[in-house]
């Protein structure tokens, strides 16, 4: 029925291939390739900003380097990853043996290595240097490279929005029998909420992006300011994206957290509802909040007010998660395993980038520190030490599902450990610097911002080593490490009654789900649950 | 038993528990992102209309772009007419039906080619102002997305030809007419947003 029998083993990973668990592979590992590029263009920068003057790279190098960091990490590293997670689980985790678009959903995976090289490509036709916001004129008017970078966003626009609907139609119209929206896990929640946000905000990103590849390409006159183009247009389509992107590259993380957390403390998520409804309500919420990127760039300025109200009260619904969180774990017989950790490190982070978030929000505050490495700080507390962090939280807790082995626990912690060490020593300094108002995106600085950034340096070497023991860890268990049981955290979500690797389709009988996926310590397992019993072989 | 808890997972694989097929969810929830990129390019038409006033505009043809309108909602007629035809079981007013809707989309695109041409004789194009970038792109669009439906409709007019529909399967036909509907809906907006509205 599907590919999969054509091809045995890793090889299916190189082909077309219609299973969503080979689908989800792909997503992650080919995210994860683009993960270390754009970490080593990360290294780039931040060797040379160990310095002032211009050390390594000239500035429209810098520009360049910088640009693609930012859009290679969101782009094609934690929008497809966390796409990865969502294939890889979703039809498992509601009892489904496949996505409900089989075809489709290889079709959203094979764009994104074509997009992800048309990208690259752009180094070699001058460049894309606009950022990854790609603010106009400086976008219009920029080398060649810039159209490349253009077209390569829209590509990877479509693979998102196919990506949404599949995740949709998926959780709508194939749970298995029992499994109502209240039974639904909460990573199942998190993905919905994404994919309601990427299937309404990513169209209106690729309007925009096509009106600057006309201009580019045909000469239309959208963005021409001697025509009467309006470069506040532009900021308004990217950012009705763009912010509610924060969301889409954050709700999944959440919703891993959510699974992980009850999991390692053997007790009932706390505020299940409040959880998946406050997903929802980022969601709608996030629709409504793009503007704040804008407090300083000439709007409206009776709109600045609506802006900052509505994007501070974002920080309710995502309150109560942290706070359910936190109940969650309060006086549980916690493990602290990789993955729990991770998601520790994940709640301790993403609150100080969330908090900085409401600074950030208030008009008076913004208008202080707008494009200064403030908001670098800010943004990479949620999205590295957030997004990231949970990432990683997800792939050590469902590495043994995914491969059939277990990781190796020491080496995973001492990943944490210097993940953690590392991305706040990266990124703490930057809040200081930017305060007193070093200005972001520029390949020099004045001397007094020095330690600050001798500091972020020294915290990125720290994170770039991080990444080999991972690696390491991962590559070798993949190969030869113990074989796992189909449920060696005695979780109760539906993925766990698979064998790990779960076979082509998942379930020999779909499962028939009688009870709530988090009741942890409420009662003896049912009998549903297989025993944990090692996998022998 | 078990039988009954199979036959009701294959249900819900197929959607039916729900009562709404899959495929049906995916066509909506595609015309959704679409709602939002033609609300994206109106947006921009809307934006500079309003900042630049769009002198123009005034040199539209609403007498003649009003006659396309009304064909092309013709057609949105004849495609409600061929679903309800193999609903019927009656295969030869389907492929009848969706010829007319083919013919009435074509028809409807060379009234755009017209109208597209006579505005370029007058020196509006594509590159010549903000007003030419927005109409034609939003227009434009519209318009590949009635190609994309006539050639959709062609399909389904050769697969009910093979007899790949019949009256109780003929998902194929409804899907392909909520695109169809959709792209004439759209159309609705941007007739009244950009022509009738001064």
């Amino acid at each position: 029925m599907t590919a999969t029998s054509a091809s045995p083993g890793w090889r299916r990973y190189f082909t077309w291939n219609t299973d969503h668990k080979v689908i989800g592979v792909q997503y992650i590992v080919t995210a994860f390739v683009f993960f270390m590029l754009a970490g080593i263009l990360a290294m780039l920068v931040r060797t040379e900003l160990r310095a002032p003057g211009k050390d390594i790279i000239d500035g429209a190098t810098y520009n360049q380097v910088m640009t693609n960091h930012g859009s290679l990490m969101i782009f094609l590293w934690i929008l497809p990853v966390l796409a990865g997670f969502g294939n890889y689980l979703i039809p498992l985790m509601i009892g489904a043996r496949d996505m409900a678009f089989p075809r489709l959903n290889a079709l959203s995976y094979w764009l994104i290595p074509p997009a992800g090289l048309l990208m690259l490509a752009s180094f070699f036709a001058g460049g894309a240097e606009a950022g990854w916001t790609a603010y106009v004129p400086l976008s219009i008017g920029g080398p060649p490279g810039q159209t490349l970078w253009a077209l390569s966003v829209i590509l990877l626009g479509f693979s998102n929005i196919m990506g949404a609907i599949n995740f949709l139609t998926t959780t709508i119209t194939m749970r298995a029998p029992g499994l109502s929206m209240w039974r639904l896990p909460l990573f199942v929640w998190g993905m919905l909420a994404t994919a309601i946000l990427s299937l309404t905000a990513t169209p209106v990103l690729t309007a925009g992006l096509v009106l600057v590849a006309f201009d580019r390409m045909i000469g239309t006159q959208f963005f021409a300011v001697a025509s009467g183009g309006d470069p506040i247009l532009w900021q308004n389509l990217f950012w009705f994206y763009s912010h509610p992107a924060v969301y889409i590259m954050i709700l999944p993380a959440m919703g891993i957290v959510s699974e992980v957390l009850p999991v390692f403390s053997r007790k009932p998520i706390f505020g299940y509802r409040m959880i998946a409804l406050s997903s929802m309500a980022i969601a709608v919420l996030g629709m409504t909040v793009w503007a704040h990127h804008m407090f300083t760039s000439g709007m409206d300025p009776r709109l600045r007010i609506p802006f900052m109200v509505s994007s501070m009260i974002i920080a309710v619904p995502t309150g109560v998660k942290i706070f359910s969180w936190l109940a969650t774990i309060w006086d549980g017989k916690l493990r602290f395993t990789t993955p729990m950790l991770f998601a520790l490190g994940f709640i301790s982070m993403f609150l100080i980038g969330g908090l900085t978030g409401i600074f950030l929000a208030a008009i008076p505050v913004d208008l202080h520190v707008h494009d200064t490495y403030f908001v670098v700080a800010h943004l990479h507390f949620v999205l590295f030490g957030g997004s990231v962090s949970a990432v990683y939280a997800g792939l050590y807790y469902w590495f043994p599902k995914i491969t059939g082995r277990m990781y190796d626990e020491r080496t995973g912690r001492l990943h944490f450990a210097a993940n953690f060490i590392g991305s706040n020593l990266t990124y703490l300094p930057m809040f200081a610097a930017g305060l007193m108002g070093m200005p972001r995106r520029v390949a020099d600085y004045d001397p007094e911002f020095t330690v600050y950034n001798e500091l972020a340096t020294f915290g990125s070497l720290l994170l770039a080593v991080s990444v080999l023991p991972f690696l390491y860890n991962v590559i070798l268990s993949w190969a030869r490490g113990p074989k796992a049981s189909a449920n060696p955290w005695s979780g109760k979500t539906l993925e766990w009654q698979a064998s790990s690797p779960p076979p082509p389709e998942n379930f020999e009988q779909i499962p028939t789900v009688t009870s709530d996926p988090y009741a942890y310590g409420e009662e003896a397992p049912k009998a549903a649950e297989p025993a944990a019993a090692p996998a022998t072989g | 038993m078990s039988h009954d808890a199979m036959m009701h997972a294959e249900d819900f694989r197929a959607g039916a528990a729900l009562g709404v097929d899959h495929r049906k969810v995916g066509m909506w929830l595609f015309i959704a992102s679409e709602v939002m990129f033609f609300g994206g390019l109106l947006a921009t038409y809307l934006h500079y209309k309003y900042i630049l006033g769009f002198p123009e505009a005034s040199g539209l043809n609403i007498v003649q772009v009003g006659i396309n309108t009304t064909i092309l909602l013709t057609s949105s007629l004849t495609v409600v007419l061929a679903l309800s035809s193999i609903r019927a079981g009656k295969g030869g007013q389907l492929s009848i039906f969706l010829l007319l809707t083919i013919a009435l989309g074509l028809a409807f695109l060379s009234g755009q080619v017209l109208e597209f041409s006579h505005l370029y004789g007058e020196g509006v194009t594509l590159t010549s102002s903000v007003f030419g970038s927005s109409f034609f792109t939003l227009t434009g669009f519209h318009g590949l997305h009635v190609v994309a439906g006539v050639i959709w409709a062609a399909i389904v007019l050769v697969r009910g030809l093979r007899g790949a529909f019949t009256a109780e399967r003929n998902m194929g036909v409804e899907v392909f007419g909520l695109y169809w509907h959709f792209v004439d809906i759209v159309w609705i907006m941007l007739f009244t947003l950009i022509y009738l509205i001064p």
